[in-house]
């Protein structure tokens, strides 16, 4: 399913601070809009969508937020827009984000996602939405993140990134 | 080639005269990282490296929740302290991280990642203060260095004489009121003007800080003769290279405001850019549970000398929880030999030890369902101190040292010689 938010969604809603004091992935993801959408946690299932509107991830820096969203296994965040940091910790962790506008898609809406050509399609209403993944967050999340990167190029391979 | 104070200061420290738009591989003069975002920095880090790039440029302060108000926040400082050890790091311990650097560290034209998204609040003394996540921080530990691509540049001019009861905060919200909490998303706002000007530094940092809230990358005022006086009122005798955008420079937009008639402002609940003048929330007459003056927004020794003027032989509002924790060790120092933090325990408040304090809602005046709370820090979020239910108001030190004389939202002026 997709889980549908609204405009500034921002990082205290999604790990709030009371909640983000362990390093345990797992432990994170149970934290997951604990407050804010409570039913998330329990209900999320591999391959869901987040979908929402502009600013998606503002305010803290808290890395957590993208943690606890990567480790609820969904299949991509796909928002209007994305704050600055949050997507950059994105792109880190190889959490797909993907940029599209999102107000004709419904919760139920069955998603196709297929990033190597790019193509968002409703299959509900059989419509396609133009997408835009940057070239760094898709070779990231191919990567499955920035660390497995340096890891297997070295640290020198950061000024490859350009490329991407 | 006309460049912009960003685009120097990036070109500075990437070898190569650079413009907005440029994807760079950076050196920085300094890596920050706290006792959250540090935490989430170990395990990559020691992935990719054994030792970090110069110990001597990496700054670990212990400042969200120090000292510590649970066992789970214990183990996470414990880790960072081993790691810190190993490392040859000091953990330091005095206070909020971005006025500690601001105090000791950032000089006028440094590049310095900071793994907290208040990071731009260096910016008042004229460097490129980014926030970043844990893992950039990681990397940057690892390598001194970090990739961005060169941001646009706002430029917001403030100019007029601040009315009575105004101050640098009240300017940024009436700022954040226009750009909203995107409106600065990926771009650099230089702030200038003559009202940007006559700022002290300490002024100036309110309004880096806030910039945060925008979306801001950075935030940042050319550095000037009060930029001088900041670092060696701080013990600091640094010269600097002149630094400011060309004459012509490229600014992605310019916003103007002029401040001669601003009132005192207020960032209503949930959001920054929810803001009105005090005094329309004053006339609704609304209960505050608690008053928060702290944070890296506000409270520097000259926040905490409007508040003293105010509360000076008077008593804090009966059931009101009034909390002052002051900003650094240094502050908490100037405002004990000035006489203030007695004043403010004879007020009734409690003053706290140096650091984040409840501005996070993590310990030290965590709010309860629908409490309202008046704070000077920089966010309003639902949930941000505690309850989501609670409401949090955002405001200069004069209207939370005033709400806390009278218990409800009040507009400073009438408490302002």
């Amino acid at each position: 399913m997709n889980w549908k938010f609204g405009d500034n969604i921002n990082t205290d809603l999604i790990t709030p601070g009371r909640y983000n004091i362990t390093t345990d992935p797992k432990e994170l993801a149970k934290a997951c809009f604990i407050e804010y959408r409570p039913e998330f946690r329990q209900q999320v299932q591999p391959g869901d969508f987040v979908v929402a509107g502009h600013n998606f991830g503002c305010g803290s820096s808290r890395e957590t937020a993208a943690v606890a969203l990567k480790h609820s296994h969904l299949r991509a965040v796909i928002a209007k827009s994305f704050a600055r940091i949050f997507f950059r910790n994105a792109i880190n962790l190889g959490l797909l984000c993907v940029i599209a506008d999102t107000d004709s898609i419904e919760e139920s809406d069955r998603l196709e996602l297929n990033i190597q050509a790019q193509v968002l399609r409703n299959a509900t209403r059989d419509r396609t939405i133009p997408i835009e993944i940057p070239g760094m967050m898709l070779r990231l999340h191919q990567e499955g993140g920035i660390i497995n990167f340096l890891k297997k190029n070295g640290l020198s391979a950061l000024a490859d990134l350009e490329k991407f | 080639m006309t460049q912009t104070l960003a685009e120097k200061i990036f070109s500075n420290h990437c070898g190569r005269a650079v413009s907005a738009g440029d994807f760079i591989l950076a050196d920085l003069d300094l890596v920050m990282a706290h006792d959250t975002t540090c935490a989430w920095a170990l395990e990559p880090f020691y992935q990719i490296a054994e030792r970090v790039f110069d110990a001597k440029k990496i700054f670990i302060p212990f400042d969200h929740a120090f000292p510590s108000p649970s066992v789970a926040m214990s183990k996470l400082q414990s880790q960072i302290r081993k790691f810190a050890d190993e490392q040859g790091i000091p953990v330091v311990y005095d206070g909020v991280c971005h006025q500690i650097m601001s105090e000791r560290l950032i000089n006028p034209g440094n590049l310095i990642l900071g793994a907290d998204s208040h990071s731009p609040t260096g910016g008042g003394l004229g460097a490129l203060t980014i926030g970043v996540g844990s893992t950039d921080a990681a990397i940057a530990m690892a390598t001194g260095k970090s990739w961005f691509r060169v941001p646009q540049t706002i430029r917001v001019t403030v100019s007029g004489d601040l009315p009575r009861g105004c101050y640098s905060k009240d300017v940024v919200l009436a700022v954040a009121r226009e750009m909203g909490p995107d409106g600065a998303n990926y771009r650099v706002i230089e702030y200038g003007g003559p009202t940007v000007e006559g700022f002290n530094v300490p002024a100036r940092l309110t309004l880096t800080n806030m910039s945060a809230e925008m979306g801001a990358k950075a935030a940042v005022v050319a550095p000037d003769d009060q930029t001088r006086a900041y670092l060696e009122e701080n013990d600091r005798l640094v010269d600097f290279e002149p630094l400011r955008s060309d004459p012509g420079a490229s600014f992605e937009r310019e916003l103007r405001f002029d401040v001669s008639d601003l009132k005192p402002m207020i960032a209503c609940p949930p959001d920054i850019d929810n803001d009105v003048p005090v005094e329309q929330v004053e006339s609704e007459k609304v209960s505050v549970d608690q008053v928060f003056i702290g944070s890296c927004t506000n409270c520097r020794i000259e926040d905490l000398e409007v508040v003293h003027r105010m509360w000076m032989g008077k008593r804090v509002k009966e059931g009101l929880r009034a909390i002052v924790t002051p900003a650094s060790r240094r502050v908490y120092l100037q405002a004990l030999q000035r006489g203030y933090v007695e004043e403010f325990v004879n007020f009734g408040a409690v003053v706290s030890s140096p650091g984040c304090g409840p501005c996070l809602g993590r310990s030290g005046g965590v709010l309860y369902d629908n409490e309202v709370c008046v704070s000077t820090s920089n966010r309003n979020f639902e949930g941000r101190m505690g309850s989501p239910t609670a409401k949090i108001f955002l405001a200069s030190p004069a209207t939370a040292a005033a709400s806390a004389l009278t218990g409800i939202i009040t507009d400073p002026r009438r408490f302002v010689a």
